[in-house]
């Protein structure tokens, strides 16, 4: 069943249309990737969810029901643009963000102290924000975003500015709260972690939804009869009528080659035909990556 | 509105730490208490160095040992001194100046002049120019050939001193000092406007501070962006009015402390009894014995001064300006707040400041205005009209207000502070979320128009 659902939105500011027609649907405990390119009116979708500004036309549903200015207990969010008051103390920010989210003092602070250990930050209590560096200060925003545990997660560009270890902790944080329930809807250009992360997917372009689907079967429909096959050793093959090579590499006593099929020849024949030349390491379909799919589809629109 | 409560205390409480609000907050009233007291004590010790004046008439005699000394000065009368003689050795002859005055002084006014290196006080002039008044007044009357004129004059001898009373409503007569009056004026228009300016421009501050670091979008995803504004205008106004306070609290305990310290212990009260006595018996016998009479003129004023301060109306004043300053205060604040939601940085504020700007500058020179001329129709106007009528409205009470005006003036303050927060909040909605487009009057507008 769908978490979150919008139906049709469409958001208007002027003469710039930012939404047409966009519908997503959200399943329980799916980690969800909102991707396009910049200005393509993802950050409106998220305001929109958020109940930040309203869609001109189009309806939004949380756990079937519509949704209500009350569900923002319900959502977390993380905005792109990160906002901390930079003279605040970073625990007092952070107590003050759950209050009005509803937590009551003790509570917020009692949860406050787990994540700050969890994320290694509580030495930074005491410190004013601008005394951060840019990662610090995004993981007091993440803890401020999570922690009155809401269904719905929304993450802006959540990994920007961290170093890869700091990347990797959010990682495993993101799927730490999937795995206790949580939803989550996150927009990024970093395909990487959308292939390591999303479940889902949605692409918009230009106000429009051009792309939607689960991660694997987008990446599976766009592969178009591709493989890569690799050798131990110095080896040579050449195309025949039923694949093409695309292209060949040797790297570290290994040769690769990427072939295309041309006709409808099973993968076993293939298979057969080249265990004649050497000795085979691997066999795989070359799944595209979700940039080459990402850059292929945007720019086929222009 | 729990959530507004939350609010409210993050803005009331991050910025009655900071460091400037506790510096102004003490500082303030040390400066407003000397305000009041340094010209006392000035008043008390005018004068301070001793001057010795060289007297030189022309050929004559007529006014020698007219101006007697004083405590402050020694009139030397010099005979057969030419004042072109005396100029050349004044540097070393060690007196304050040269008076010199001509037989011609009787019929012509201005046939007396005083030479000196420096600019002789007010005081000493106007000693000078009664006692030769006088003397010719007498010679004067010496020419109509009076008997016993001398007793006569003894006799007519007055010393007057106009005491100003108000009758209040009750029929009660006050005794009050247009000097006072006109301070307070100056002062309750001057502070209602920097308290407006002040605390407005924080507001201003704080709504740009979280666009620009868009502390903004995640607030907004947690409360309704009027309870945020409302809840910053409201806890700034609570900084605003605990500043207030604890001013009159210093001030008035620091005045307190430093009369009991600076006057004599025969201070005030008596003097002020001893005062209504010398009038009427005519003359100052009464008080010329214990110490405290010796100062009487300068300390009687100062009680007088005094005394009108403690009969202005108190607590319609203190009523006023807490009902002013929060309307007044809410209906700029919330303007100031829709100004910063419309722009990016503080430079941008420019071009919508001035129309702001202006009702209040207008408000304060109009304030000035009523000190000279508390009645004048302009002054009238200008109290109703809810843009300016916290500061000149403000600048008029001590003069004494009907109460029915200050009635009319406070409900078109109220309607029009409504109208004014409800359109500030529908540009603000809208103003905090658009970024990186220049601002003009007319997006504003459009905003204003924006339905839902």
């Amino acid at each position: 069943m769908a978490l979150f659902e919008a139906k049709n939105v469409t958001k208007q500011y002027g003469n710039q249309l930012a939404l047409d027609n966009v519908s997503i649907s959200v399943p329980e405990q799916c980690i969800y990737g909102l991707l396009g390119p910049n200005g393509a009116g993802k950050t409106t979708l998220i305001r929109i969810i958020n109940q930040i500004t309203g869609p001109d036309t189009g309806e939004l549903f949380l756990n079937g029901k519509k949704l209500m200015p009350e569900d923002v207990q319900f959502i977390g969010y993380l905005p792109e643009e990160r906002g901390l008051y930079k003279k605040m103390k970073v625990g007092e920010q952070a107590l003050y963000f759950a209050q009005l989210k509803g937590l009551s003092k003790a509570e917020a602070m009692k949860r406050l102290k787990y994540w700050f250990k969890k994320l290694d930050i509580i030495d930074w209590w005491g410190k004013k924000v601008e005394e951060l560096s840019k990662g610090m200060q995004q993981k007091v925003q993440f803890v401020t975003t999570v922690l009155h545990e809401p269904k719905l997660l929304i993450f802006d560009e959540p990994f920007t500015g961290f170093d890869p270890l700091n990347t990797k902790i959010v990682k495993n944080e993101i799927l730490f709260l999937r795995e206790r329930g949580a939803t989550i809807i996150f927009s990024t250009h970093n395909m990487e972690s959308v292939e390591e992360l999303c479940d889902n997917i949605t692409l918009i372009d230009k106000a429009k939804t051009i792309l939607e689907g689960s991660v694997n079967e987008i990446r599976s429909k766009w592969a178009a009869n591709e493989y890569d096959l690799v050798f131990e050793g110095d080896v040579k093959i050449e195309g025949n009528g039923h694949y093409n090579i695309l292209k060949q590499q040797k790297d570290n006593n290994k040769s690769i080659f990427r072939l295309k099929t041309t006709s409808d020849i099973n993968t076993n024949d293939i298979l057969q035909t080249a265990i004649k030349s050497g000795n085979i390491i691997s066999f795989n379909p070359a799944l595209p990556s979700m940039n080459e799919i990402f850059i292929r589809v945007v720019e086929a629109r222009n | 509105m729990n959530k507004i409560s939350v609010i409210i205390k993050r803005e009331y409480v991050t910025r009655v730490r900071k460091k400037s609000f506790i510096i102004m907050t003490i500082l303030a009233p040390v400066l407003m208490a000397a305000i009041i007291i340094v010209p006392t004590l000035l008043m008390m010790n005018q004068g301070g160095e001793f001057k010795k004046i060289a007297v030189i008439e022309d050929n004559s005699d007529l006014f020698k040992g007219v101006i007697k000394n004083t405590k402050d000065a020694e009139f030397v009368y010099l005979e057969n001194t030419k004042v072109e003689d005396l100029k050349k050795t004044f540097e070393k002859s060690g007196y304050y100046g040269i008076l010199y005055i001509s037989p011609e002084l009787v019929n012509t006014p201005n046939a007396v002049y005083i030479i000196s290196s420096k600019q002789p006080p007010i005081g000493l002039l106007q000693y000078i120019e009664n006692s030769l008044k006088k003397e010719i007044e007498r010679q004067k009357l010496l020419a109509y050939k009076i008997e016993n004129l001398d007793d006569i004059m003894k006799n007519v001898e007055t010393n007057i001193s106009v005491q100003t009373k108000k009758l209040d409503e009750s029929g009660v007569e006050k005794g009050t000092s247009t000097g006072i009056a006109m301070a307070l004026a100056y002062l309750l228009g001057f502070l209602m406007y920097m308290l407006v300016f002040i605390f407005g421009a924080q507001v201003m501050r704080g709504v740009i501070e979280e666009k620009t670091s868009r502390v903004v979008e995640v607030i907004i995803s947690s409360v309704k962006p009027i309870q945020l504004m409302m809840g910053k205008i409201i806890g700034i106004a609570l900084v605003g009015l605990t500043q207030f306070l604890i001013w009159i609290f210093l001030t008035v305990g620091i005045v307190g402390v430093l009369k009991t310290i600076i006057l004599p212990k025969s201070g005030i009260p008596e003097i002020s009894q001893s005062m209504p006595q010398n009038l009427m018996s005519g003359n100052q016998q009464v008080a010329g014995t214990t110490q405290a009479a010796e100062m009487s003129p300068q300390l009687a004023e100062f009680s007088k001064m005094f005394d009108s301060a403690m009969n202005q109306p108190w607590g319609l004043i203190i009523i006023c300006f807490i009902f002013y300053f929060i309307t007044g205060y809410l209906l700029y604040a919330s303007v100031f707040a829709a100004i910063g939601s419309a722009v990016d940085n503080e430079t941008e504020t420019q071009q919508f400041m001035l129309p702001v700007t202006i009702p209040i500058i207008l408000g304060l020179m109009v304030a000035m205005g009523t000190m000279q001329n508390p009645e004048s129709s302009l002054s009238f106007w200008c109290s109703m009209i809810p843009l300016t009528s916290p500061i000149v409205m403000m600048a008029r009470i001590p003069f004494g207000v009907p109460y029915w005006q200050i009635a009319i003036s406070m409900v078109l303050m109220l309607i029009t502070f409504g109208a004014f927060v409800w359109m500030a909040a529908k540009v603000y909605r809208t103003g905090i979320l658009m970024y990186g487009k220049k601002t003009s009057w007319k997006e504003m507008w459009k905003w204003l128009m924006y339905s839902g």
